[in-house]
């Protein structure tokens, strides 16, 4: 896009990177902002259905829709207040932390084959490194606050999240392991044709792990059943206790954004990323090759099927939530440290032998064709343009998408 | 006119590696400069992560990505969950004294003479070119630091001898930062006296009527105790 600006409009290279820069972190800031809106006011319907209520009816319509807007404003409108014996300093730039982690790991999260930030051949590596970022303005916030609640609730997260983090690793290692590389691009596009090819159903293991990393992503984000940190019953509110107005939404901002970058992450680990469960894109006949609005139309259906998955994901959280009881911190640990560490990497184990004694799969033909595979990695950023054999652009099969592939950079 | 040739001159490259580098430096002297131990692990923070965007800008994304992990999101976060667990006035709030910044001024102004006479010492820099792909294996410094040495033998040696790696010094400098754990912990473990088991407590709690001393309802409360506690773990 930053070539485009440069050739067609004559910008100069400085502008047309802010220009793009600009473009890509007001897009991402939107789908963290205007999908908190939403998933609020979701969280609220679906939370009144299941305890048979009826929720939001009237600001915006019959459902509501715009009770989260009303929030909002009641949100900016309210008192910015400290406690007395707050550390300033900490206190007011606690949640600014959690924000940034949130949004940083955004920046690495593909939406469809183009449609990224900013590709990195470690995208899985840099996006779990940053999630676990989010933690520290958490533990700022209960520190900062001068309070025993806000205390109490940050060293339970802190602990928690710690000790998550093991066993997320692990099942996010499976799909890197399969797929060959740490470039969520490359990851998911690799799961490319029927719902068969994921990884879900790659092998048993994998279907095990994908359930594992649901337990440890729900535990990593502080969703119920482990939202200990804000356990509401014992801690008041736990590390945001002290916290109102503005300063408040951005946690919540913070929690919605990691809520929904984990089911990304699940979505394009595990269940094909923008691939749909039936290529249907494919079936019409609609690839790379038929022309750049044809091409586009595709990333476009991509980028609906992976919100859409990630969506999905967010929901199951909210079921989740209001179905089960939370559970004491020596059960989350145990959770963690006698199931979930265990369980991962037995089934890391058996979905490394499963590739080296079965690799074609239990029915041959069901999988895609190695072949086939798109290298990502070999014209994308940083990959090896200059080897002979995939320079892009000297190949007489030229598709777009590989054009395109560059210009992203 | 003038204007735009100037900000067209701005190599973008350069900005934000100054942007980053200025952050780390700037963060970094926030953290010997402050004395609450809390923001100091915020600066150190955002001092290093500031150091995980000069990776990043360097293409070094695997760095960039491991510093942040390692580092902001291990270490740190423990410090700060360890700051928690054991502060107490004295050690929360840290007044250096000037023999110990004078101390560490002439410590931190070798280092640094050190590695500038390193950085000026290289022929020139350079940075890989356009289609220049680095061959992907690791480095002899990298093998050497796992025990293989795969650079040229020692002079004299025989060329079959197989030199010892980097493997030891490196194990000694983590039996080093171990004992630093262990001296952390006993400074910030708490000072005071020893705790009642939970028996005595449960037994002083449970017959407060009766005459403790006495050997007899001492066993019995110590009985009903014991009771307690194994139903409690129960």
């Amino acid at each position: 896009m930053a070539d485009f600006l440069i050739e067609s409009i004559g910008l100069p290279e400085w502008l047309a990177w802010t220009v793009m820069a600009g473009v890509a972190a007001f897009l991402i800031l939107n789908v963290i902002a205007g999908g908190a809106l939403v998933f609020i006011w979701a969280e609220r319907k679906i939370a009144a259905r299941i305890q048979d209520r009826l929720g939001p009816t009237r600001t915006g319509g019959r459902f509501g829709w715009l009770q989260s807007l009303a929030d909002g404003i009641k949100l900016l409108a309210k008192e910015d207040l400290m406690p007395e014996g707050a550390d300033g300093m900490l206190f007011r730039i606690a949640p600014y932390v959690s924000f940034c982690a949130s949004f940083c790991a955004f920046i690495a999260l593909p939406f469809a084959f183009d449609f990224v930030g900013q590709r990195l051949n470690v995208g899985v590596f840099f996006v779990v490194a940053v999630l676990g970022l989010e933690v520290f303005g958490v533990i700022l916030a209960g520190y900062a606050s001068a309070s025993k609640w806000s205390l109490f609730g940050a060293m339970r997260e802190a602990a928690q999240v710690v000790s998550y983090e093991v066993p997320l690793g692990m099942c996010v290692v499976v799909p890197v392991m399969l797929a060959g590389t740490m470039d969520l691009v490359t990851i998911a596009e690799k799961q490319a044709g029927w719902f068969t090819s994921w990884y879900l159903f790659h092998d048993p293991f994998t279907f095990v792990i994908f359930w594992v990393y649901v337990t440890c992503a729900v535990a990593s984000v502080n969703r119920a059943p482990f939202d200990l940190a804000e356990a509401e019953s014992e801690l008041v509110a736990g590390f945001h206790t002290e916290y109102s107005g503005l300063r408040w939404s951005f946690f919540f901002m913070a929690e919605y954004g990691s809520m929904f970058l984990v089911s990304a992450l699940a979505a394009l680990l595990f269940l094909g990323g923008w691939n749909g469960p039936i290529p249907v894109a494919q079936l019409l006949g609609l690839s790379e090759g038929t022309g750049d609005t044809a091409h586009y139309l595709v990333r476009l259906i991509g980028c609906g099927n992976l919100l859409l998955k990630a969506t999905l994901g967010v929901l199951i959280m909210m079921w989740v939530r209001w179905t089960l009881p939370r559970l004491r911190i020596d059960q989350v640990m145990a959770t963690c440290l006698k199931y979930c560490t265990p369980i991962a990497a037995a089934m890391f184990a058996g979905a490394m032998l499963w590739q080296l004694f079965l690799p074609g799969g239990l029915i041959p033909g069901l999988g895609r064709p190695a072949g086939e595979i798109r290298e990502g990695w070999l014209e994308g950023p940083g990959g090896m343009t200059a080897a002979p054999a995939a320079a892009p652009n000297e190949k007489p099969n030229e598709t777009p998408s590989k054009k395109v592939a560059q210009v992203v950079r | 006119m003038t204007g735009a040739t100037l900000l067209a001159a701005i190599n973008f490259h350069t900005l934000l590696f100054l942007l980053f580098a200025g952050l780390a430096c700037g963060f970094a002297v926030a953290v010997v400069l402050a004395d609450n131990v809390v923001r100091m692990a915020l600066y150190l923070v955002l001092s290093l992560a500031s150091t995980a965007g000069l990776f990043f800008l360097a293409g070094a994304e695997f760095i960039g990505a491991m510093q942040l992990m390692i580092y902001v999101g291990g270490t740190l976060v423990l410090l700060v969950f360890g700051v928690m667990l054991t502060a107490q006035a004295p050690f929360v709030s840290i007044k250096t004294s000037t023999g110990d910044r004078v101390l560490a001024g002439v410590v931190a102004a070798s280092l640094l003479a050190l590695l500038l006479q390193a950085a000026f010492s290289v022929d020139v820099w350079r940075r890989p070119g356009v289609g220049e792909v680095a061959p992907p294996a690791a480095t002899p410094l990298g093998m050497a630091l796992v025990g293989a040495r795969v650079d040229e033998p020692a002079a004299g040696a025989p060329a079959t001898a197989v030199r010892s790696g980097y493997l030891l010094p490196f194990e000694i400098v983590s039996i080093h930062l171990l004992v630093v754990l262990v001296g952390a912990a006993y400074l910030a473990r708490a000072k005071r006296r020893r705790t009642p088991r939970a028996i005595e407590v449960a037994a002083s709690v449970e017959s407060p009527s009766e005459s403790v001393q006495s050997t007899g309802s001492r066993a019995a409360a110590t009985g009903t105790a014991s009771a307690l506690v194994s139903g409690g773990s129960r």
